[in-house]
């Protein structure tokens, strides 16, 4: 789904930012990428949401390629991941819902869907009970549910977390950490930037180690065949929702045998993985409380 | 279109001192631009009436066939520079010069004066070579005697008129461009304010259009609002000059229209340029 071929990104003053840098990562893998500060975890990240393009190399996501992307597709590939940040970048005057639907409205989502789509994220983060709380008003942790929220209301095929837990204390780290897990599970792909050794050593993922700007390590994901779904591309319903046509279902299905995950991910699993689910009344209401 | 303008309005509610701000600084530089432009406008005018007086007069000898000066005239009123021509008669001469001068209308006795002809010249053919050249070709009537049209009242009026569109167009400009810079870096800075907002748009995948839409509906209202308030201060201080110092003339509608619209499609195009320049930088 991501696949990173000999990538280096160099900047126009000082050296390369990353250097030759090949991995993949697969629908539905939760990934570390850690890394001391400067290693160039934050530039991978940004070379995946195209805020920045490869010097040489070639970045492929969902099928589509970084070497042939024209400005005007961009959009459309940052609709299929979902971003969230250090520092949260919420917006300051609107509230946990605003914020959430902010994202919903400047994608020309029809008026009537975004209340709905708003409720069902803040209640998959575990904030629906402050959706009208202003960020000042929320402590750090649930400020980053809303960004996390945010980030996951137009379905996301991969989360991207650059340092998400960096501002949080330790209870609020675990929690949003609980909740990465829990939208792991429910299909999406995570792949989460984070210099916190301890949080990666104690966890069984697949991680990515970075140091100056080269890929050091990588504790291995599983290598699909070639041709595999990362090579093709991936229709979304979230975008698709926009210009009012449904994407064919069996395209949705398509390859998605091999991987248990994505059969539920047809069906938006995590609406109902969000109810079923034990874990999300453990550390995240714990933190929200 | 219904997002951008609710995120414009939004804009100005969440940040009222910066907009009000805006706006102010916007109806300010258009004022000064207005008032320089009421100001030309009047020196013109003035200078258009001065013009008017401009005439070429031949003073025709005694004892002339009536006949060959009426055909004369009729030939001078072909001339495609000529306004209007005058036949004035010794009678008539005599009659004018003794209202005109009033207490001492016994000065002049009849015979003084000779008849003359009197030529006016249309917009745009009033200066010196003009002048001359219509005059030149009046002296070919042996009848006329001699021609006056106050050569050198006329060079000095048209070097006035000269250094007064240099002035004005060179002034006009500069003010024009400090309006527009002024208006400008007031939207780059409202832009800036709110570069958060870009930023996370472009984050969750907004088009470059759905991101420029409500700067420019705001662009749009400062400007407009600007040139209103603009126009208020324009008229505020005409109705002040009017009454204390002097009369003077106003804009016309379409002119103020045409300013107030200005106002908006300079703050449209600043919205554009300032949102366009950070959509290329971030």
């Amino acid at each position: 789904m991501i696949r990173f071929t000999h990538v280096t990104k160099q900047y126009p003053k000082g050296g390369p930012a990353i250097d030759d840098v090949s991995f993949h990562v697969n629908r539905g893998e939760f990934v570390f990428l850690t890394g001391p500060s400067g290693a160039g975890k934050s530039t991978v990240l940004k070379l995946i949401y195209v805020d920045e393009r490869p010097t040489s190399g070639e970045m492929k996501f969902a099928g589509q390629s970084s070497a042939v992307m024209t400005m005007k597709e961009i959009p459309a590939l940052r609709r299929r991941l979902g971003v969230v940040f250090q520092d949260f970048q919420l917006l300051e005057d609107r509230t946990a819902e605003q914020n959430v639907a902010f994202a919903l409205e400047v994608i020309g989502t029809p008026h009537q869907q975004v209340g709905p789509k708003v409720a069902r994220a803040l209640t998959q983060v575990g904030l629906a009970a402050k959706a009208t709380a202003l960020p000042h008003e929320l402590s750090g942790g649930e400020q980053q549910r809303v960004a996390i929220a945010r980030a996951l209301v137009n379905d996301p095929i991969v989360l991207l977390a650059d340092e998400p837990t960096g501002n949080l204390d330790d209870r609020a780290t675990r929690g949003i950490f609980q909740l990465l897990r829990d939208i792991n599970a429910s299909g999406t792909a995570v792949m989460m930037a984070t210099h916190d050794l301890a949080l990666v050593k104690a966890q069984q993922y697949r991680t990515l180690e970075m140091n100056r700007g080269r890929l050091v390590y990588d504790s291995g994901g599983q290598f699909p065949a070639e041709g595999d779904e990362f090579d093709v591309p991936v229709p979304n319903p979230a975008i698709d929702l926009a210009v009012a046509a449904a994407p064919p279902a069996e395209s949705l299905l398509e390859g998605a045998a091999a991987d248990p995950r994505l059969e539920g991910a047809a069906a938006d699993p995590r609406l109902e993985g969000a109810a079923a689910d034990s874990r999300l009344d453990g550390p995240q209401a714990e933190e929200a409380r | 279109m219904n997002l951008a303008v609710r995120e414009a309005v939004r804009a100005f509610k969440r940040a009222p001192m910066l907009s009000a701000l805006s706006v102010t600084t916007i109806a300010f530089s258009l004022f000064a631009f207005g008032l320089f432009g009421l100001v030309a406008l009047n020196l013109r005018s003035a200078l258009a009436d001065i013009e008017e007086r401009v005439e070429i007069r031949g003073f025709v000898a005694e004892g002339t066939n009536p006949e060959a000066t009426a055909t004369a005239v009729g030939d001078i009123s072909s001339f495609p520079e000529v306004a209007s021509v005058l036949l004035i008669s010794e009678v008539q001469a005599l009659d004018r010069a003794r209202r005109e001068l009033g207490e001492f209308e016994d000065v002049f006795e009849a015979g003084i004066l000779p008849a003359s002809i009197e030529v006016r010249l249309k917009e745009g053919y009033r200066d010196p070579a003009h002048v001359r050249e219509i005059a030149r070709r009046l002296e070919v009537y042996d009848f006329i005697d001699d021609i006056r049209y106050g050569e050198e009242w006329v060079e000095k009026l048209h070097r006035l008129r000269t250094i007064a569109s240099a002035v004005g167009i060179s002034l006009g400009m500069t003010f024009a461009l400090v309006a527009v810079i002024i208006i400008g870096s007031t939207i780059r800075m409202a832009v800036l304010a709110r570069s958060r907002e870009i930023r996370i748009m472009r984050l969750v995948g907004a088009t470059n259009g759905f991101i420029r839409a409500p700067f420019l509906v705001e662009g749009f209202l400062k400007g407009l609002l600007g040139g209103v308030l603009a126009l208020v201060l324009t008229r505020t201080t005409f109705e002040f000059v009017g009454q204390y110092v002097v009369q003077a003339s106003y804009f016309n509608t379409g002119i103020a229209v045409l300013g107030v619209l200005g106002g908006a499609l300079i703050g449209l195009v600043g919205s554009a340029v300032s949102v366009g320049r950070h959509l290329r930088r971030v």
